[in-house]
């Protein structure tokens, strides 16, 4: 394949490359004014790269047609649907945060730059299949990741949030590296597919140690149990905008990330990753849930909540099929709209004097001072929970029925059990926000881009959502072929 | 009917009425409300003058491909037929009974009980197995609001337990469900209730589905959920609880348990009837010691329900159908009963039976009402209750006289724990001068009890019109069961017929001829 090819299939990322680099420049020389401008042009190269994935996702393409560079890149409809979620969620991200920092007079046009160059890290992980194309797009989305957890920096809770990320991201990434040394060593190569081929038959004690150190690290990215202890200190003090972006994008890259390793690169020794996965998953599940049940502070409880649901899809990891894979799609995309929900329904709650609203005594009685917010977050809180008729059920049910298809029933009847300590948490969130008497704090007004995300999340994760639900099944169908061109 | 989709547009009607009342003013809201469960009260009457009585199994079937997994598709039999009838008839009553008791937020109390009588209606409607679970676990969201917004002191307690208690028992029902989707490659309830699954796994599945029917009826000991539901909810969240959202067990129990799993639920029948003769005996007893009007009769919603399970799981017609029949009588009755209480609720705002007193002096119409109702719930015959009970015991006598004898007990005690109620309410000296001060039955109160009224009588003398739609369903689900039915401790036979009339005397051996030998 020659060259010119592979520049065409990695478009969305020279996209990508080019808005950022040109963005670098405008806010070098436009300075804080040119901020609302830079995001403006950042939301458009988004979307602009968004557009170039249509033709992958349509056609379903994947196959030695879409590996670029010698099979350093894979550009096909796996990586594709993955990226659209991520630039949807980062979309979502811009057209909110302005406002959020407009308040405190914090808005600079780095934070754009900044968000855009995660984003092609992202691209980078999720099309990645060479051990060092994942660690170069894993590594540029962290560095611009620990900047924008440090984003308000006269602020110390965001500061310790941006240092304790980066301590630790770098711990789990020297964690990874070793692994990928480990691999390299044993099985001589650093492409997925030679690591495939190397891993057939008796695997030897080399390379289980590194791909136990690969799983490993990639845990800490979607914040898994048991590496998910930065999650609720990194989600707290970071600004709600950077929490929002980092509970939705990431998560989603760093999963499909995840996926693809276990199942392309280690897809011929299922049984060695499979048990690690299935505590994980379990573990995230019962640790989220009670993780949350003590939180006075909703971010911290919706980082248990991230925690929480990373279990849930860790289960459609679990199941290591194409159904699996494609269900662990579409609980992502779910996922993505109730998060992005939930946080810009907690940026919008904050006092007429710019203080914001971060805890359960701040939101009692919300329902009667904001009775369309607190009914969008109750559609939010009783989605994440999975109860039907809401969107989130959808996601949970996809996940355990490929566990139940793949032979995991017991692992799928411990989950839903465990589902249910979950729910309380949730549900204590509309307590607080309906039944209880109102707290004496009033409640600013919102802006109209915050409300637009925020209903049309609140649409998506609506019993009218189910609507969506063929799309969902359709796409993550394409994906998942993409991850078992193999048998 | 034609191709008129009727039992979209009664899932449709409420749901749309309830996104109205959230932007509407409180009077707007209960005039919104009252009409549209008035128009789909309208729309249950006409799905039962059309319903061809003998005709398919299945009827007004719907089915449309709009979902990935599972399929929209209603339809329904005479057993789901009746149960909806319930649900629209019961509707207008609790609209009318928070007409004047709920206050504040209107609206959204209104809409939350639209919610609920679609998802109800869902539920008895759904032919898919996941549609159904849909609907099904979706009634907790507006029952909890209900309970936790408009509820008494403890509500917040009390909506927990109630929301937790039926998550936790419904879940593990859906890892079954999707076992049995996988396993059988159908969601279709029809054909699946055809589908013979692997005795072993049947066991597993019975458990699983029990695990949520069972606190959904709910059935000792997995019951203590109700009482406090019950006291906490406002009146028309009670009768709605006990009129309907309790009906969901045995429904699912009659649809689900016995056809998809015959083998494993004769051989777990064991496990009904032992809890079911618990219930009886303890929550009436129970029951006999309430100072909580609503708490009392939450209680002997038990009883009755452990009756209804017995019933159905005597492998019979007779208690299959007594089963039916207990399930809408009681959901007439104790729905009437709460309303009773609510009136008087309403008017000195406690629940405590020891406030009220000798209301049958300054409340007669009142006390008429309430007399009927307890005779009705005790099983007293020309009530609903009566036939009811009476055919579900018929059938378990079959089974295991044991049980019969032990489940009796609780007409007996039923009749003690609800007589003391009324003489304590009703009867003897007016004890407090504001209960003797408070007036007799209003016009709207009467509209809500004069109906409710009608039926208990209706059905306690004529049951054929009830039992007439289900005849064909329950057949076929006897048929379908008759291979696992046990064998029973009674061994009825019939004695062998005298040919002479029963008095006719015996001819002596020395006749009056031969006494002249002497």
């Amino acid at each position: 394949m020659d060259m010119s090819a592979s520049f065409a299939l990695i478009a969305p990322e020279l996209v990508l490359a080019a808005f950022s680099l040109l963005l670098v420049l405008a806010s070098a020389w436009g300075g804080d004014r040119a901020a609302r401008t830079v995001s403006i042009i950042a939301v458009v190269g988004l979307f602009a790269a968004g557009m170039l994935l249509f033709p992958v996702l349509h056609l379903g393409k994947v196959g030695p047609e879409t590996w670029a560079f010698g099979d350093l890149i894979r550009a096909d409809a796996f990586g594709a649907a993955a990226k659209a979620l991520i630039y949807l969620a980062a979309i979502g991200c811009l057209v909110v945060a302005p406002h959020w920092f407009g308040r405190i007079g914090a808005m600079k046009p780095e934070f754009a730059v900044l968000v855009l160059l995660a984003t092609l890290g992202m691209s980078l992980m999720v099309s990645a299949s060479d051990l060092l194309t994942l660690y170069l797009g894993l590594e540029l989305n962290s560095l611009a990741a620990y900047v924008l957890a440090a984003y308000l920096r006269n602020d110390s809770r965001s500061a310790e949030a941006g240092l304790k990320y980066f301590v630790l991201g770098a711990l789990a990434s020297g964690i990874l590296l070793y692994g990928m040394s480990l691999i390299y060593g044993f099985a001589g190569t650093t492409s997925f597919a030679g690591i495939r081929e190397a891993m057939t038959g008796p695997m030897s004690n080399g390379l289980l140690f590194g791909l136990i150190f690969v799983l490993a690290g990639l845990a800490f990215k979607i914040s898994a149990v048991p590496f998910h202890m930065w999650t609720p200190d990194v989600y707290e003090g970071a600004p709600t905008p950077v929490t929002t972006f980092f509970a939705t994008a990431p998560k989603v890259a760093a999963v499909a990330l995840t996926a693809r390793v276990a199942l392309d690169a280690f897809g011929g020794q299922v049984d060695a990753w499979r048990q690690v996965v299935i505590f994980a998953a379990l573990a995230s599940i019962v640790v989220g849930a009670l993780g949350a049940i003590g939180q006075n502070n909703l971010k911290r409880l919706l980082a248990y909540s991230s925690i929480n649901n990373v279990g849930f899809i860790l289960i459609g990891l679990a199941a290591a099929s194409a159904a699996g894979a494609s269900a662990m799609f579409v609980y992502l995309a779910i996922y993505v709209a109730m998060t992005l929900g939930s946080f810009v329904a907690l940026m919008m709650l904050h006092a007429p004097d710019g203080r914001a609203l971060e805890t359960f005594d701040d939101i009692a009685g919300l329902s009667t001072k904001r009775p369309a917010l607190a009914w969008c977050l109750l559609a939010q809180m009783f989605s994440l929970a999975g109860i039907p008729p809401l969107l989130g059920f959808w996601g949970k049910f996809v996940v355990f029925q490929a566990a139940v298809q793949a032979g995991l029933v017991v692992l799928a009847a411990i989950g839903v059990a465990a589902s249910v300590i979950g729910a309380f948490y949730y549900i204590k969130f509309v307590k607080v926000m309906f039944f209880d008497t109102a707290s004496d704090t009033a409640v600013a007004d919102s802006t109209r881009a915050q409300w637009a995300v925020l209903a049309l999340t609140t649409l998506i994760v609506s019993p009218l959502g189910y609507l969506l639900n063929r799309s969902f099944a359709d796409l993550g169908d394409k994906a998942a072929s993409a991850l078992f061109l193999l048998p | 009917m034609g191709g008129f989709p009727i039992l979209s547009a009664m899932l449709a009607v409420p749901l749309l009425a309830a996104i109205a009342c959230l932007f509407l003013s409180a009077p707007q809201a209960r005039l919104t409300a009252l009409a549209a469960t008035l128009v789909n009260l309208g729309l249950g009457i006409v799905l039962w003058v059309n319903y061809e009585i003998g005709g398919p199994q299945w009827q007004f079937t719907e089915r449309a491909d709009l979902f990935a997994g599972f399929t929209y598709a209603l339809g329904i039999d005479g057993i789901a037929l009746l149960l909806i009838v319930l649900s629209v008839f019961l509707m207008p009553i609790c609209i009318l009974a928070s007409w004047e008791a709920i206050q504040k937020r209107v609206g959204e109390y209104m809409a939350a009980f639209l919610v609920m009588e679609t998802l109800m209606i869902g539920v008895f409607a759904a032919q898919d197995l996941f549609l159904f679970y849909i609907m099904f676990e979706a009634g907790l969201i507006p029952m909890y609001l209900i309970i936790g917004i408009w509820g008494g002191q403890d509500r917040i307690y009390a909506s927990y337990k109630f929301f937790l208690y039926t998550l936790l028992g419904s879940m593990l029902m859906l890892v079954a469900m999707l076992w049995m989707a996988n396993e059988a490659g159908t969601t279709d309830i029809p054909t699946l209730m055809q589908y013979d699954f692997a005795p072993e796994a049947q066991i597993w599945l019975w458990l699983a589905f029990f695990a949520s029917f069972a606190v959904k009826m709910p059935m000792w000991p997995v019951h203590t959920w109700l009482p406090d539901a019950h006291v906490q909810a406002p009146t028309a969240g009670s009768v709605i609880l006990a009129g309907v959202l309790l009906k969901m067990g045995g429904y699912g129990f009659i649809r689900f348990s016995l056809p998809m799993f015959p083998e494993a639920s004769a051989q777990l029948a064991w496990l009904i009837f032992a809890l079911s003769m618990v219930a009886v005996v303890v929550t009436s007893l129970i029951a006999l010691v309430q100072h909580d009007m609503k708490k009392l009769i939450a209680y002997s919603s038990v009883a009755h329900m452990a009756i209804v399970t017995v019933g159905l799981f005597a492998f019979n017609v007779q208690g299959l159908e007594g089963a039916m029949i207990v399930m809408l009588s009681h959901g007439l009755v104790s729905g009437a009963l709460f309303l009773c209480v609510g009136v008087i609720y309403d008017r000195l705002h406690t629940r405590e039976i020891a406030r009220y007193g000798g209301l049958s002096i300054n409340m007669p119409k009142y006390a008429l009402f309430f007399l009927l109702f307890t005779m009705a719930s005790i099983g007293l015959p020309g009530t609903s209750g009566f036939v009811g009970e009476f055919l579900s015991l018929a059938g378990i006598y079959q089974v295991s006289s044991w049980v019969a004898l032990v489940c009796a007990t609780g007409i007996i005690l039923g009749a003690a724990y609800m007589l003391y109620l009324y003489w304590r309410v009703a009867y003897g000296e007016q004890r407090n001068a504001d209960a003797a001060r408070m007036p007799d039955l209003n016009v709207r109160e009467w509209a809500m009890l004069a109906p409710i009224a009608a039926a208990v009588l209706w059905m306690g003398v004529y049951p054929e019109s009830f039992l007439a739609p289900m005849r064909h369903d329950i057949a076929a689900l006897e048929a379908r069961i008759a291979r696992a039915a046990p064998e029973g401790d009674a061994r009825l036979l019939a004695g062998e017929a005298r040919s002479e009339a029963a008095n006719a005397v015996a001819p002596l051996p020395h006749d009056a001829g031969e006494e002249g030998a002497h």
